[in-house]
């Protein structure tokens, strides 16, 4: 086992690859850990594609190298499977985890990968309980899950501090709703 | 007791800003810098500080306007990045000529042209000469850490000198990370309130702030700024040591890591430092003698202690973030000066990497850590990352 957990989310533009990032390592600075996140900069356009990384800890943190090989990837938006490389730098011990209503050998076959890849409707789930495309709440979800390493709990405690003000009481426990769903189903 | 949060490097020195509480605030936004001037402003409209910001429409402006209150007798601080600091140039020396204790965050980016806006060095660097003290920051603690003692530094009356925290831009100014903020109330101790040195606004005492010596007397006044650099030194370290009361953590010039029997030794500036660490933890294991030297503060440079540090070095790279187009680059001339006087002195290899934010990895840094400790070194300078 590395010392740091290395995450990589990609995403599009406004899908919320960045606050994906931000939301798992606040909620493991919550737990004691040590942390660092960010997003990969360049022309930033809706709809464009975007990576945001993360580092999760329980020793400080000094690097700032890129992530290069990270163990566990995240893919919000599966359309970018094929144009932009999910994989790169995966080993066979890595983790994908990507949003689609497929089944996760589908996946495999799609992007060639060797290691585990598991799957979670994301998408679907989002919109039936918030009436939007919002899949990246319900994709922190299933990495909880598969993590192993971060609590659910204070994920849940996080995304109220995020939006009670912002978005009121009945939708951010929409939210949270999608945040336990993406745990409960990912496969 | 003091409280850890996720901050990026940028918020973290609007959360410094905020517990010091200046009295004027002239910014201008920038990339990589703006988040600092976005976060702080909103502590302005939250009325969490009290402080006079002026959004004013150039950073020439902005520095005019911190010239101008800081003479009137007010505290002011502001913050820029790149082309930004560029346009403030002519007032940039305006400012430490006059002696006024402003304090400025520099959130390091490449300048123009090619247009870039990312990370490197030679926006700070341009403006080494300027009589600013200058001191980099790791890590966004860091920049946290270094603007409060700033503030403390630039007041001494010994001093009278502004400052310049640096950071890297994006690289640790937008890294959301562990940030340990300390308590309002001791950081206001620290700071103290603010005695203006022979204030504009004091009308029982008039004084006059930038008339025209010529050959008379231009030549004292410089001489004057000299030696308050000189002060610095010293000083620097006694608000260091002051403020490590409160943090627990050391300000000394430099941080040596690992260094105590290291053959090898890598000098660089701010977060490349960090992935040094990193490096350094991994090859100490397999039992390779590697270390880091850190430079804190770069103005007043602290020669006789850099001279000391690397005297028993076998081999040390100097790795430079921008260039001096024709000379030794910023880094490597400072320290190769540090040397002269030795007898016994380490091989060097200076290394420029990092222009306009291109990527330096840890297998970057091991390979170069493996070649030295082969000693393999050359007076050639390194391109490290280059395509060619």
């Amino acid at each position: 086992m590395k010392d740091i957990l290395e995450i990589r989310i990609h995403g599009r533009g406004g899908q919320g690859a960045k606050t994906a990032s931000q939301f798992i390592v606040e909620a493991a600075l919550d737990q004691g850990k040590y942390i660092k996140a960010f997003p990969e900069y360049g022309p930033e356009r809706r709809g464009a594609p975007v990576a945001a990384f993360a580092r999760i800890s329980d020793k400080p943190i000094h690097t700032y190298a890129p992530i290069t090989n990270p163990d566990i990837v995240l893919v919000i938006d599966n359309t970018l499977i094929g144009f932009v490389d999910v994989t790169k730098g995966l080993t066979n011990k890595g983790i994908l985890i990507v949003n689609t209503c497929e089944e996760s050998s589908k996946m495999k076959e799609k992007t060639k990968f060797k290691g585990n890849v598991y799957t979670v409707d994301a998408t679907n789930i989002s919109i039936k309980l918030l009436g939007k495309n919002l899949p990246n709440i319900s994709m922190l979800g299933a990495l909880v899950k598969i993590a192993n390493n971060i609590s659910l709990e204070s994920l849940k405690n996080k995304i109220k501090e995020k939006f009670l003000k912002k978005i009121g009481e009945e939708k951010t426990e929409k939210t949270i709703e999608s945040l336990i769903k993406g745990y409960d189903e990912v496969r | 007791m003091p409280e850890i949060k996720a901050l990026t490097g940028d918020q973290a020195v609007a959360e410094a800003m905020k517990q010091i509480n200046p009295d004027v605030v002239p910014a201008y936004p920038i990339t990589p810098q703006t988040e600092i001037a976005m976060t702080f402003a909103k502590f302005v409209a939250d009325g969490d500080v009290d402080t006079e910001m002026i959004r004013v429409e150039s950073e020439h402006s902005a520095m005019s306007a911190c010239v101008g209150a800081s003479a009137a007798g007010a505290r002011a601080m502001t913050a820029t990045s790149s082309a930004g600091l560029a346009l403030m140039w002519e007032i940039v020396g305006v400012a430490s000529g006059l002696r006024l204790p402003i304090v400025m965050n520099v959130v390091n980016r490449a300048l123009s042209a090619p247009i870039n806006i990312h990370c490197d060095h030679s926006d700070s660097m341009g403006c080494r000469d300027l009589s600013w003290i200058q001191i980099y920051s790791e890590d966004a603690q860091e920049a946290y850490e270094h603007t409060i003692l700033a503030v403390r530094l630039a007041e001494n009356k010994k001093v009278l000198l502004p400052v310049m925290v640096m950071q890297d831009g994006f690289i640790t100014s937008h890294s959301l990370e562990n940030v340990e903020v300390l308590e309002d109330s001791k950081i206001k101790k620290f700071i103290g309130e603010y005695k203006p040195h022979k204030p504009l606004l004091d009308i029982k005492n008039p004084v006059t702030y930038g008339p025209l010596p010529l050959q008379n007397a231009y030549f004292e006044m410089k001489r004057q700024q000299i030696d308050a650099m000189e002060n610095a030194h010293k000083i620097f370290l006694d608000i260091g040591e002051e403020l490590s009361k409160i943090t627990k953590r050391k300000y000394y010039y430099f941080e040596e890591y690992k260094t105590k029997d290291a053959k090898a030794v890598i000098v660089v500036l701010n977060s490349t430092a960090g992935t040094t660490k990193a490096v350094i933890d991994r090859m100490r294991q397999e039992g390779k003698k590697v270390g880091l030297l850190k430079i804190r503060l770069f103005r007043p440079f602290p020669y006789k202690e850099v001279a000391n540090a690397l005297k028993d070095i076998k081999f040390a790279a100097v790795l430079d973030r921008s260039d001096s187009f024709g000379a030794n680059a910023p880094l490597y001339s400072e320290i190769k000066n540090s040397l002269y006087d030795l007898t016994k002195r380490p091989k060097l290899q200076n290394c420029i990497f990092g222009l306009g934010g291109r990527d330096i990895s840890e297998d970057d840094i091991e390979k170069l850590f493996s070649d030295l400790l082969k000693g393999n070194v050359s007076d050639k300078v390194k391109f490290i990352g280059l395509n060619e």
